[in-house]
């Protein structure tokens, strides 16, 4: 395996809720993340899938450091970065960089693509001398596919997802190591999501980054990471590689939230078990006790609500050479058959046709 | 322009349409000019039949609905051409009395986001009741326990005590359940779904599309589903429109259509969407923007677009070819696309 | 960067362009060029690049409303700077044996109490208001943009402090407060009224820039400046500020002409500016007490200020009209 340049360990965010106007006085934390652990290696695309409120947006901020984690280390090359701040955490900065959801927030609108793109430049100044940064920034728009001659245009004389390309330029200005991006295709059309997520990928070879991909979208989450991480309610559930989540899952939220897609075969509707959660996400402020997913959870037992299951590798299949042996926070951890049915076979894409076949 | 039936009154559907959209034709007047959102669209929803209308954002799709609804805004939109049937009966030579009689009580809307179509100011209970004492006179003791068993009906838990409680003190999907009671009030013939899970995690989207899909059974209701999904729609449709710049593309059963597309959009769509059986290689990706509607390009919309164009592709506008009794496409090439 | 050749291979190639993108690119290219005028992607390369600043340019250029009433200030300020340009005579050298008279040749306004000319006194007096007002607007502008965008951005102690200070401003009746604080005054200058009105008009601009630049704070380019190791100051004055003033500007026009209109307020209470200032609130003051007799000694200077609150307002609207982006 590659070698691990991020560590996450124990990282928690609580946000506190407050009362009063002049003096506030604390009256209750929002559990936003609470104790997750991870690594990333060189080189991978890390998925994390969750629902909304699971605090996956949450793990992004804490590690491009704009927000501080209430405890917990995120160790970069031996730094823990939630420790550093000056110029110390601006020369991280340079090394992890994020691509946004809405391409329509984040790019300033009173600024031109070429000032957008060269501000890190700016920022950086050792980075790129001032006379090359023209240059520079033209051959970034060149890279993501966007027309260097648009140097002088606002963002909002592009498209959704020519703006995604444009922030994507931004995140690559600096050539950081690791790259975070939050929903980076789920505000876009679906004809252009496809060319956003082949960019992408195209660039992590180009540039040999390692991504962090967030995403509520399962499939293409597993289309585009490496190994996935299934978060609920500010913990991760169950993290493994694409087939050991997707065709071996073992928590009961993976296997729910697998059989909960909507697959593009109507054939597929009818040999498949949805397995249907009742209920809402609890309020991340007020966590079930015990196991999070407890309330919601088929296989609740007494001892789901005293008793933390902890992310490992379950005890049944502790040892065994199988794809169910990975980490999962799951006391009653088991495989389920066919949570994800078979699809259609592909649909050829369209091609030109023969030049004999024209009428 | 050619357009012709888009569901052939095949032996496939039988009964007479309870919906029967002809060459709709909707233009929005800006600043910048005629933006054609809708040109020449025609489809047909029976009772107890799930029409799922697919597209982009800009394809129509909503604009369509909006005009069926009427509740377009006019200024700058405008209905240009086209009938809009309703069972039997025109909705567009309705004087504006008959239409709001018909809008609610025969067809009703649910939206995509449900906190802002609800009113914040007033009980979920009361907006339910509201229905009842407008549109059919009951009493408010006769309504709010209307809308109690409304609220049941859509499975909220504890509506008895939760019936006093504003749509902000609900969840997103609970909200969307509230929409789905407020269009089941009067029992409607006609239910238009726009967008109604975009906005809800997987597994409440899944509890609310079943409920929608439960509900349609039991009432034979017909449901216009417009979605940009194309996992939902094969979930739950019957047939499928797909729309490309204001213009119905391809329609078919949807079994047909997933196997087989007859048009290269379509084709082009189900090529590009990532699998979650298998991790897949290089996505295809449809080249280029969906096109500016103030200048939809001559000849095919999706001909810039599309690797299979010809010369008579810029030139012909294709009409919509019956691919079979129940299926139709507006390609040139539908025969190549069918069998590439 | 890398070589920008390594992905070239898969470039078809552009006709007749420069042979630099990926074949995306150049589609998207083409579909950008297709597209004259309009829409998200307006003209070819070539095309002068249009900020929101020159877009609302635009828009307000065609608006007769912003053009009537600019034309009104424009006129306004120049005689304000030089009256004797269209007024001959001097505002202070009266003959009592003319009062109260009305229009003659040469005095078409006719003649007020101390027999001055009417005509001079009303050209004269718009020195007076549109300095207040545009002093005035920008001490109160700059006080409570700078005030309210520091405790919209820091947020914390500072801006609970700042916030309840404000309502206490709030609190003060304009009017009342300027009896209070003016009456003891006796420079006859105009700063102390101008000082007045800034001491109690920041909190409202204040509360504008605090509110837009949280507004502006919550976007994701500003995220995006901080987690590229932007500093506050950059922050503030190249992402924030350009996105957070326009509310700042709308208001503070429409201030203005309320301003003016305080001025005439607090001059014709006879705590504002005092002779031998001349001022359109005194000349008012002055002629309410005669409105029977000579009422042209009143209708002049009260049409002149309510033509020019009335065109500050209109072009506050006309302004606010085009810098909203939701009527884009």
């Amino acid at each position: 395996m590659a070698e691990s340049i991020l560590q996450v360990r124990g990282l928690v965010k609580h946000f506190p809720l407050t009362q009063g106007i002049l003096f506030k006085k604390q009256v209750g934390a929002v559990q936003a993340v609470d104790g997750v652990d991870f690594d990333l290696y060189a080189g991978e695309t890390l998925g994390i899938v969750g629902e909304s409120g699971c605090g996956k947006s949450t793990v992004a901020k804490l590690l491009m450091n704009l927000e501080r984690p209430t405890a917990g280390e995120i160790i970069f090359k031996g730094d823990d970065i939630t420790k550093l701040s000056g110029r110390a955490l601006k020369a991280v900065r340079r090394n992890i960089q994020m691509v946004f959801q809405d391409p329509y927030t984040s790019l300033n609108p009173r600024m031109t693509v070429g000032d957008i793109i060269g501000e890190p430049y700016e920022i950086h100044p050792e980075v790129a001398p001032k006379g090359e940064r023209r240059k520079k920034v033209q051959d970034l728009l060149d890279v993501v596919g966007l027309n260097p001659e648009y140097i002088n245009r606002y963002p909002h004389q592009f498209s959704g997802g020519q703006r995604q390309r444009i922030g994507i330029a931004r995140g690559l200005a600096l050539r950081p190591e690791i790259i975070v991006a939050d929903e980076p295709v789920s505000a876009l059309d679906v004809s252009v999501q496809a060319q956003v997520i082949n960019l992408m990928e195209r660039l992590q070879d180009e540039f040999s980054l390692s991504y962090m991909f967030i995403a509520h979208d399962l499939s293409i989450v597993r289309h585009i990471s490496d190994r996935v991480g299934v978060m609920y309610l500010g913990k991760i559930v169950e993290i493994g590689d694409d087939a050991q989540i997707y065709e071996h899952p073992t928590h009961p939220y993976t296997q729910a939230l697998l059989s909960a897609v909507p697959v593009p075969d109507p054939d597929a509707r009818e040999h498949r078990e949805r397995i249907v959660l009742s209920g809402d996400v609890p309020s991340p402020a007020n966590p079930p006790s015990g196991c999070r997913f407890r309330t919601r959870c088929w296989k609740a037992q007494e001892r789901c609500a005293f008793e933390i299951p902890l992310l490992a590798v379950p005890a049944v299949f502790r040892g065994l050479d199988s794809p169910a042996a990975h980490d999962s926070a799951c006391h009653f951890a088991e495989e389920k058959p066919t949570v994800v049915p078979p699809e259609a076979p592909p649909v050829e894409p369209p091609h030109e046709p023969p030049p004999d076949k024209q009428p | 322009m050619t357009t012709t039936e888009v569901s052939a009154e095949g032996t496939a559907r039988p009964s007479a349409p309870l919906l029967d959209v002809r060459d709709l034709h909707v233009e929005f007047r800006t600043r910048d000019g005629v933006a054609r959102a809708v040109n020449g669209v025609s489809y047909t929803v029976k009772a107890a039949e799930t029409l799922a209308v697919l597209g982009e954002s800009g394809s129509g799709k909503s604009v369509t609905a909006q005009a069926i609804m009427g509740i377009l805004d006019s200024p700058p939109g405008f209905v240009t051409k086209g009938e809009i049937l309703f069972q039997g009966r025109d909705l567009l030579t309705m004087n504006a009395e008959e239409r709001r009689k018909v809008r609610g009580a025969k067809m009703a809307m649910i939206f995509q986001d449900a906190l802002s179509a609800l009113n914040p100011v007033m009980s979920v209970g009361d907006q339910l009741a509201e229905m009842f004492i407008v549109h059919e006179g009951l009493s408010r003791k006769d309504s709010k326990a209307k809308a109690i068993e409304l609220m049941d009906r859509v499975r909220i838990p504890a509506a008895r005590e939760r019936v006093g409680q504003y749509p902000h003190q609900f969840s997103g999907g609970m909200r969307q359940r509230i929409m789905i009671a407020m269009a089941l009030a009067l029992e409607p013939e006609l239910i238009i779904a726009d967008e109604p899970t975009t906005a809800l995690d997987v597994t409440v989207q899944a509890q609310v599309m079943e409920l929608l899909a439960e509900l349609q059974r039991e009432y034979s209701m017909g449901l216009i589903l417009i979605t940009h999904d194309l996992g939902v729609v094969a979930d739950v449709a019957d047939y499928i429109a797909v729309m490309y710049a204001g213009r119905i593309v391809e329609t078919s059963p949807v079994h047909d259509i997933y196997r087989r597309p007859a048009h290269p959009y379509t084709k082009g769509l189900l090529a590009s969407i990532p699998r979650l059986d298998q991790k897949g290689q290089e996505l295809y990706a449809i080249k280029g923007l969906p096109p500016n509607l103030l200048h939809i390009p001559p000849g095919c919309a999706f001909n810039p677009r599309c690797p299979m164009a010809q010369a008579v592709c810029r030139t012909d506008e294709p009409p919509l070819y019956d691919v079979s009794p129940t299926r139709a496409s507006a390609c040139h090439f539908w025969k190549e696309c069918l069998d590439g | 960067m890398p070589e920008p050749d390594n992905h070239r291979d898969e470039a078809i190639e552009p006709a007749g362009g420069t042979g630099a993108s990926i074949n995306l690119a150049q589609d998207e290219a083409r579909s950008l060029e297709r597209r004259p005028g309009g829409g998200q992607a307006p003209g070819g390369p070539a095309e002068k690049p249009r900020s929101l600043w020159s877009d609302a340019w635009r828009d307000l250029r065609r608006n007769s409303i912003f053009v009537i009433s600019a034309l009104v200030i424009i006129f306004l300020v120049v005689i304000s700077l030089w009256p004797s340009l269209i007024a001959s005579g001097n505002p202070l050298s009266c003959n009592l044996g003319n009062s109260q008279k009305g229009s003659t040749p040469g005095h078409p306004f006719g003649f007020d109490n101390q027999g001055c000319d009417v005509y001079t006194r009303v050209v004269y007096g718009a020195r007076a208001s549109v300095t207040v007002g545009v002093c005035a607007t920008l001490g109160a502008a700059i006080l409570g943009s700078v005030l309210g965008g520091l405790a919209g951005f820091f947020g914390g102690w500072g801006d609970a402090i700042l916030s309840r200070v404000s309502d206490i401003f709030f609190g003060i009746p304009i009017v009342l407060g300027g009896l209070v604080f003016l009456s003891v005054i006796t420079n006859t200058t105009v700063w102390p009224v101008v000082g007045f009105i800034v001491l109690l008009g920041w909190p409202q601009i204040g509360r504008i820039a605090r509110g837009s630049v949280i507004t502006a704070r919550q976007n994701d380019y500003v995220q995006a400046a901080r987690a590229l190791g932007a500093g506050n100051s950059r922050l503030l004055l190249r992402h924030i500020a350009p996105n957070a003033v326009a509310p700042v500007i709308v208001v503070a026009t429409i201030a203005l002409g309320t301003y003016i209109s305080l001025e005439a307020t607090l001059s014709y209470l006879g705590v504002g500016l005092k002779p031998p200032t001349v001022s359109w609130g005194i000349d008012i003051s002055q002629a309410s007490s005669q409105i029977r007799n000579a009422p042209h000694m009143l209708l002049w200077p009260a049409g002149a200020l309510s033509v020019t609150v009335l065109a500050f307002i209109m072009l506050g609207d006309a302004v606010r009209d085009a810098l909203d982006p939701k009527l884009h």
